[in-house]
């Protein structure tokens, strides 16, 4: 498969990776079964993404959209984070091949769900469009899991250990 | 210098082979069907070639056609058979870990009529329930030798027992050159698993089996698939052939990897075979691990789903019992005589720094 240099380079030298403690919201999405995890932990101060970080199980694609998108959050508005598409990750990225793009989808899933993790957290107005994207998300978490349900329940075990 | 450690895809062409080809590809250019000298030369050299691959499998020269490589062999065997034998009946048996080119034309015999039984595996990879499959419809039972993921060699002559005057044929690209391959009526072989050229292959198809002709043209090929002849790509496979295939250096090294990597993973089977390493990484996923690797010039494959266009987890692995998140932090390794123990460290030693930083940022 054929990376653009900022993939790679994003790949071999991820920003802001590891675990947050105290975090303000996390969005948790996909599955290990299909081949990819990415969890998004995000700080906020005066509705302002102040930190953000990444753990992802997943491929170079997968890392890359992980990271790429921490970086183009950090120090926006919520309001503006929530503007992002998967075509601006992609941008970013100088593409991915096509087999690759649902990993540009997923990091952009992962910062909706982090900041609606935030929002509804704190009693905040969740718009409809959020709460639609949420709502999908669910229905999709809970297909996989009726789908493998053996399995995914090893994905919390694999966390705990 | 880089190291290559997929040579379950393919090999790297050894220097004899080589050397053997380049007279076809220049000065004796001649098709092998010409009843002048150049034509002649031609046909020799395949001849002589025909008998290499024979003597290697223990059988005689005019049961050895060639093909342009594993894929259509498959084709050729399992295709031919059914339709040539049709009359006798439409069932086929086969197994769930068989390469695409024997599952996806079974699939496609689907749709012309025949009924397809697909056996399971074992916990130690080995086919189950052959017995049982069998009706009195069945004409053909296709199962892969030597295992390209987790290295399993069926035991063919227990199959063949149990399958009687029906047809066995035996996809043996992967076991080639490293074990013996007998008892299968038909057998498909290839030159680029076996530091031969690409775009070659055989299939050995024992006197007296029912087959028709499988590409119609010029009737070469004892008219079993007729076209003119890739003489070069011939001569190659001929001669990697009768090279020393250093079986025991491979296992050696394998067994010296796999005390290595146990300290990182699990590994999956991976006994029959002598090339062929399996192994599991838990908590990181495999194309990420190929990819790392890649970056520091160490070549080996994955088996995830996240490298195919279905994201559908390796079929083969699941059928000796891995889970889908384990199908997908697995990665193989597979050795050649080119290999040798200073690789090995070297890999083990990136290996380690690798599944640290990918671990760091697992959330699993």
């Amino acid at each position: 498969m054929s990376y653009s240099k900022k993939v790679l380079d994003l790949f071999n030298k991820p920003r802001n990776a590891g675990k947050m403690k105290d975090y303000d919201g996390i969005g948790k999405v996909g599955n290990p079964v299909c081949g990819d995890v990415m969890w998004l932990y995000i700080k906020v101060k005066d509705e302002v993404i102040k930190d953000i970080t990444f753990e992802t199980f997943g491929c170079i694609a997968a890392l890359a959209s992980s990271s790429i998108i921490t970086d183009m959050v950090k120090g926006r508005s919520i309001d503006d984070a929530l503007k992002i598409v998967k075509e601006d990750v992609l941008n970013e990225l100088d593409g991915l091949p096509p087999v690759k793009v649902h990993c540009s989808v997923l990091s952009v899933d992962a910062l909706q769900e982090a900041i609606y993790n935030y929002l509804s957290k704190n009693n905040k107005t969740i718009s409809e469009s959020l709460e639609k994207k949420h709502q999908e998300l669910e229905i999709e978490r809970k297909q996989v899991e009726e789908k493998y349900k053996d399995w995914v329940q090893k994905e919390e075990e694999l966390h705990e250990e | 210098m880089s190291i290559y450690l997929d040579n379950g895809s393919t090999t790297k062409i050894d220097p004899k082979a080589l050397r053997a080809m380049i007279p076809f590809l220049k000065d004796e250019y001649g098709n092998a069907s010409s009843i002048y000298k150049l034509g002649l030369n031609a046909k020799n050299a395949i001849e002589v070639a025909r008998k290499q691959i024979a003597n290697k499998l223990e059988v005689s020269s005019d049961e050895i056609a060639f093909t342009s490589g594993g894929t259509e062999s498959n084709n050729f065997a399992i295709k031919s058979i059914a339709f040539s034998n049709r009359e006798k009946g439409n069932h086929i048996i086969t197994t769930k870990i068989e390469h695409k080119s024997v599952i996806n034309v079974c699939k496609w015999l689907e749709t012309q009529g025949f009924e397809i039984t697909y056996l399971g595996v074992d916990e130690n990879g080995y086919v189950k329930g052959l017995k049982d499959a069998i009706t009195d419809k069945t004409i053909l039972v296709s199962i892969v030798h030597g295992h390209n993921e987790f290295g399993a060699i069926q035991n063919l002559k227990e199959i063949k027992d149990i399958c009687g005057d029906i047809y066995l044929h035996t996809d043996a690209c992967q076991s080639f050159t490293k074990s013996d391959i007998k008892y299968a009526d038909i057998v498909s072989i290839n030159a680029h698993k076996i530091h031969g050229p690409k775009g070659v292959g055989a299939l050995y198809i024992k006197k007296g089996v029912r087959i028709d002709e499988w590409q119609q043209g010029g009737g070469h090929e004892n008219r079993m698939r007729s076209g003119t002849e890739n003489v070069a790509g011939i001569v190659g496979f001929g001669k990697a052939a009768t090279l020393d295939s250093k079986i025991e250096h491979i296992r050696e090294l394998k067994d010296y990897f796999i005390t290595k990597l146990e300290k990182m993973g699990r590994v999956n089977l991976s006994k029959d075979l002598p090339h062929v390493i399996s192994v599991t990484i838990p908590k990181i996923e495999g194309e990420a691990i190929v990819g790392s690797l890649d970056m520091e010039g160490i070549y080996v494959a994955t088996g995830s789903a996240c490298n195919s266009n279905t994201l559908e987890p390796n079929q083969s692995l699941l059928s000796i019992g891995l889970n889908p998140i384990e199908v997908n932090s697995t990665i193989r390794i597979t050795l050649s005589r080119f290999n040798n123990k200073k690789e090995v460290d070297k890999t083990i030693k990136v290996l380690e720094r690798i599944v640290k930083k990918l671990r760091d940022i697992s959330p699993l």
